[in-house]
């Protein structure tokens, strides 16, 4: 059993931040890694980047949007309350090193896997420009976080309300197009922004890399529901991955398998109200 | 002549006797007696003489007093008065004149001899008739659930024998003096002495004759394939059907389970040393048990949060209930096995972390990587590597969403792709969840399916299609993305290839598409990446699975053993279990020598 040691809500309730303890864990995640929760006997499995760690207090945290079922259910627990499982860290860590300047792109609950990403690029020395995006002001999360880590922080909102309007490619294109010393670029966000950002950083010519997140049961290379297309062969996201490059990711076949269990959501959703 | 070496008959069945010379019957049967009645001639007297119709307790009653070890002159048919005695037949025992009478025990008719001496309790066949009266017992078979109810139910589908069925088909044992069955058994279980247990009703006993090789009888006798081992081996396989030892083992660990009668063996003092066990498969837990009770302490890693590995998320419920592998797990934690839930070796700790804490670690994990094949369209909604199908329906209990929260997937018309036990457990998984119409493509014909044979009879009983010699070459989507349908190509069996099967070639032309809303592919598996990963110095044969030493199944590094799956690719439960008892043996010897090494240095460092 792992226990809750603290919950905060973000952006209107409907993202939630949890500090998990797990000591195990907290020493050995690194960026980029992910973790499995199963809330109770009955719940999923629902894999779960790890968002930031704290080796010496033995806590990871994770950031998490309430989508469905067991979202919803992750929300209703407490501070105290007992997680059933919690396995990890799974996937392969984000390859980190001193490269000079990175840019880092995040959208939506994203950012919160990018900023461990970010950290840990920072923390090897890199110029960190991050760039990152929300709906609107209130679904913006983690801004003084990324401020802390980041040379330089560029916000959009979609609608004007905070920062520059618009999505985070434009400014991306604006880095790209007037700095060249950029030499990588790590987009984590939803799948539409990930694309967004490849086909304009393929044009530039600059390493892309992203975090994908498909439909996985054990993650641990088992079922192979993870599986994404890249570089035209079969990959598991959960042991080849989570991380690849994105000039190589077939993005229209991840969105279509990530659709795939809308009705079941709602059929889990509808039946837990019942 | 006869041959004289005759046996006692071992098992308990009812016989019918007969006259030779008039073929009337013997046998009379009252209300409480049911005896076999005769004429005798003793002291020149006529008297009665009753014997008990179960020749294994052969009791006599007579009409006078005989002495004991008085021998009747003359045995003779109460119908047509003539003698029964056989010049030709001695008594295998005492040597007096025996009495021959026809007996027909589920079986054609056959020659028996009686001796005449009273107290001498030899009865006997000759060889050759003892062999011809035990063939003609047939195979029994197990009462099952009923083929239109179970497949609304995740019901166990066979019920196992009753002691009568169990005696009944231990008695069709020949007790060969050198078993071919052991030597098809993977861990060489004493096959024929468990089963004289059986005949003799000592069940319990032929449960623990089992466990001195085998230690989870239970699962082996439901999940083993014993038409390819030992039952493959069976000499009276040879001119009818061999004897059913799979299920007779089932039977005595059943009977040992539910009796109540198992009980934690004496561990060995503590040898000090401690074993990590990487997965809690079959090959992990026999590691395990075998470790802990030789005294190590043993802590078993697994990676999902329960434990089992194939005999929990792979097979169903209905072939192997999840109460006997939990059962054979708590037996493991009564014997002191500590076992660590969600730990994935190589991402938690490494091997050679484990190492500094850990005097050897055996890697059981497994090929749990799922093989595609790389089609048209794979990618669509509804299309599952069979392992995720089953970690869903079994590992997930998604057959029960929405009360439990992993969706299950449905399809009216389910195709699965693949030949063998897992073909068929995904197929009838499939067809419990109220799948219209169940498809098994395979590309070769029925002959070369690989699974139990058992497994497609019970598949075929329940309605369950075969699409041989087929096999898919492209998946039609529908606009949503999800699988409407599969275009397959007619297959026809050419030259054999070096495993000896004859290879399937495509027929051309012989394209057509098959409608289906839900495919399941089971075409086999492959070494999972996570613990090469992190321990690249983990030498890996051409196949990419670990290579070790096949007399101690060490790996390239020492101390570090490996065995099931991870070394030979897709195999059988058993076979993992034998690995494990290898590596078991190996590692124990190892240990216990550097033990002993180490004692004499500190006992030499005192002096």
């Amino acid at each position: 059993m792992f226990q809750i040691v603290r919950k905060q809500e973000m952006a209107r309730g409907t993202i939630i931040r949890f500090d998990i303890n797990a000591p195990k864990i907290a020493k050995k995640v690194k960026a980029g890694q992910f973790v499995i929760i199963r809330v109770n006997e009955t719940g999923e499995r629902i894999p779960l980047t790890v968002a930031d760690k704290d080796p010496f207090a033995g806590i990871i945290s994770i950031i998490f949007q309430v989508v469905g079922k067991s979202t919803a259910l992750m929300r209703s627990l407490k501070e105290g309350d007992l997680i059933k499982d919690v396995v990890g860290p799974l996937g392969r860590a984000a390859e980190v090193e001193n490269l000079g300047t990175v840019l880092m792109v995040g959208g939506g609950t994203g950012v919160a896997i990018l900023h461990h990403v970010a950290k840990a690029f920072k923390e090897a020395g890199n110029n960190v420009i991050s760039i990152i995006g929300a709906k609107d002001l209130e679904m913006l999360i983690l801004e003084n976080e990324m401020t802390q880590i980041s040379d330089e922080l560029v916000i959009t909102t979609d609608d004007g309300s905070y920062g520059q309007r618009g999505f985070v490619t434009q400014p991306l294109e604006k880095y790209l197009s007037e700095r060249d010393d950029i030499k990588l670029v790590y987009a984590i966000g939803p799948i539409i922004m990930m694309k967004n950002v490849v086909k304009l950083t393929k044009k530039f010519n600059v390493k892309t890399m992203v975090s994908l997140n498909p439909i996985m049961i054990d993650g641990t290379g088992m079922c192979g529901g993870c599986r994404v297309k890249v570089a035209d062969e079969t990959r598991f996201c959960c042991v080849d991955g989570p991380d690849f490059d994105g000039a190589q990711v077939d993005f229209d076949e991840l969105m279509n398998r990530n659709s795939l269990y809308m009705k079941d959501e709602k059929d889990s959703l509808l039946f837990s109200i019942r | 002549m006869l041959d004289h070496d005759v046996k006692y008959l071992k098992f308990k069945t009812y016989l019918n006797t007969y006259c030779p010379h008039c073929h009337a019957g013997f046998n009379v049967e009252k209300k409480d007696v049911n005896q076999i009645e005769l004429k005798a001639i003793y002291k020149g007297e006529e008297i009665d003489l009753y014997l008990s119709p179960y020749l294994d307790v052969f009791e006599i009653e007579s009409s006078a007093d005989i002495a004991k070890d008085g021998v009747v002159d003359d045995l003779i048919c109460p119908h047509c008065k003539k003698s029964l005695l056989n010049k030709e037949v001695a008594c295998g025992e005492c040597g007096s004149p025996v009495a021959e009478v026809i007996i027909s025990a589920l079986s054609g008719l056959i020659p028996f001899y009686l001796c005449t001496k009273y107290g001498c309790e030899w009865h006997g066949l000759t060889k050759r008739d003892e062999r011809r009266l035990k063939l003609k017992i047939p195979r029994q078979d197990m009462p099952e659930q009923d083929q239109t109810l179970r497949v609304h139910n995740f019901q166990e589908v066979p019920y196992g024998y009753t002691t009568e069925l169990a005696l009944l088909e231990a008695g069709r044992c020949l007790q060969c003096k050198k078993p071919l069955c052991v030597e098809g058994c993977p861990v060489n279980v004493p096959i024929p002495e468990f089963i004289a247990l059986v005949a003799e009703e000592k069940f319990d006993e032929a449960a623990k004759k089992i466990k001195e090789t085998n230690l989870f009888p239970a699962m082996c006798g439901r999940v083993c394939p014993q038409e390819s081992q030992c039952e493959a081996k069976c000499i009276m396989g040879v001119k009818e059907q061999p004897v059913a030892i799979g299920r007779l083992e089932r039977f005595v660990a059943d009977y040992e389970r539910k009796m109540d009668l198992v009980k934690v063996p004496i561990i060995k003092e503590n040898t000090g040393q401690k074993i990590a066990v990487i997965g809690s498969g079959p090959g992990g837990l026999t590691v395990a048990a075998d470790m802990r009770q030789l005294g190590y302490s043993v802590t078993v890693f697994e990676a999902l949060h329960e434990t089992g590995g194939v005999l929990t998320y792979g097979i169903p419920e209905f072939r192997l209930p999840k109460s006997i592998v939990q059962f054979e797990i708590n037996f493991l934690k009564e014997l002191g096995v500590r076992i660590e839930t969600n730990h994935v070796i190589g991402n938690i700790h490494t091997v050679d972390e484990l190492l500094e804490e850990f005097d050897a670690v055996f890697i059981g994990v497994g090929a749990g990587l799922p093989t595609f094949m790389g089609l048209e369209g794979e990618s669509l909604g509804n299309i599952f590597s069979a392992n995720e199908y089953l970690t869903r329906m079994n590992l997930m209990k998604a057959y029960k969403f929405p009360e439990y929260d992993t969706p299950m997937p449905k399809g009216h018309k389910v195709t699965v792709i693949g030949g063998g036990n897992v073909a068929m457990d995904c197929a009838r998984t499939a067809k419990r969840t109220g799948a219209d119409e169940v498809t098994i493509v395979y590309r070769r014909s029925r002959h070369e399916l690989p699974a139990r044979g058992e497994e497609v009879h019970h598949a075929e009983e329940e309605g369950i299609k075969f699409k041989l010699l087929t096999n898919p070459i492209k998946y039609i989507g529908t606009d949503f993305n999800t699988v409407k349908g599969m275009e397959c190509i007619k297959m026809k069996l050419g030259e054999p290839d070096p495993s000896g099967r004859r290879r399937p070639v495509p027929v051309e032309g012989s394209n057509f598409e098959l409608e289906t809303d839900l495919v399941i592919v089971a075409v086999g598996t492959g070494p999972n990446p996570v613990i090469f990963q992190s321990t690249p110095d983990l030498k890996r044969n051409k196949w990419g699975y670990v290579d070790v030493n096949t007399d101690t199944n060490e790996t390239s590094k020492e101390f570090v053993y490996a065995g099931g799956d991870i070394v030979t690719g897709s195999a059988t439960v058993i076979e993992a279990m034998g690995a494990g008892r290898i590596a078991a043996r190996a590692m124990h010897e190892k240990l216990s020598a550097l033990r002993n090494k180490n004692t004499k240095k500190a006992a030499t460092s005192k002096q």
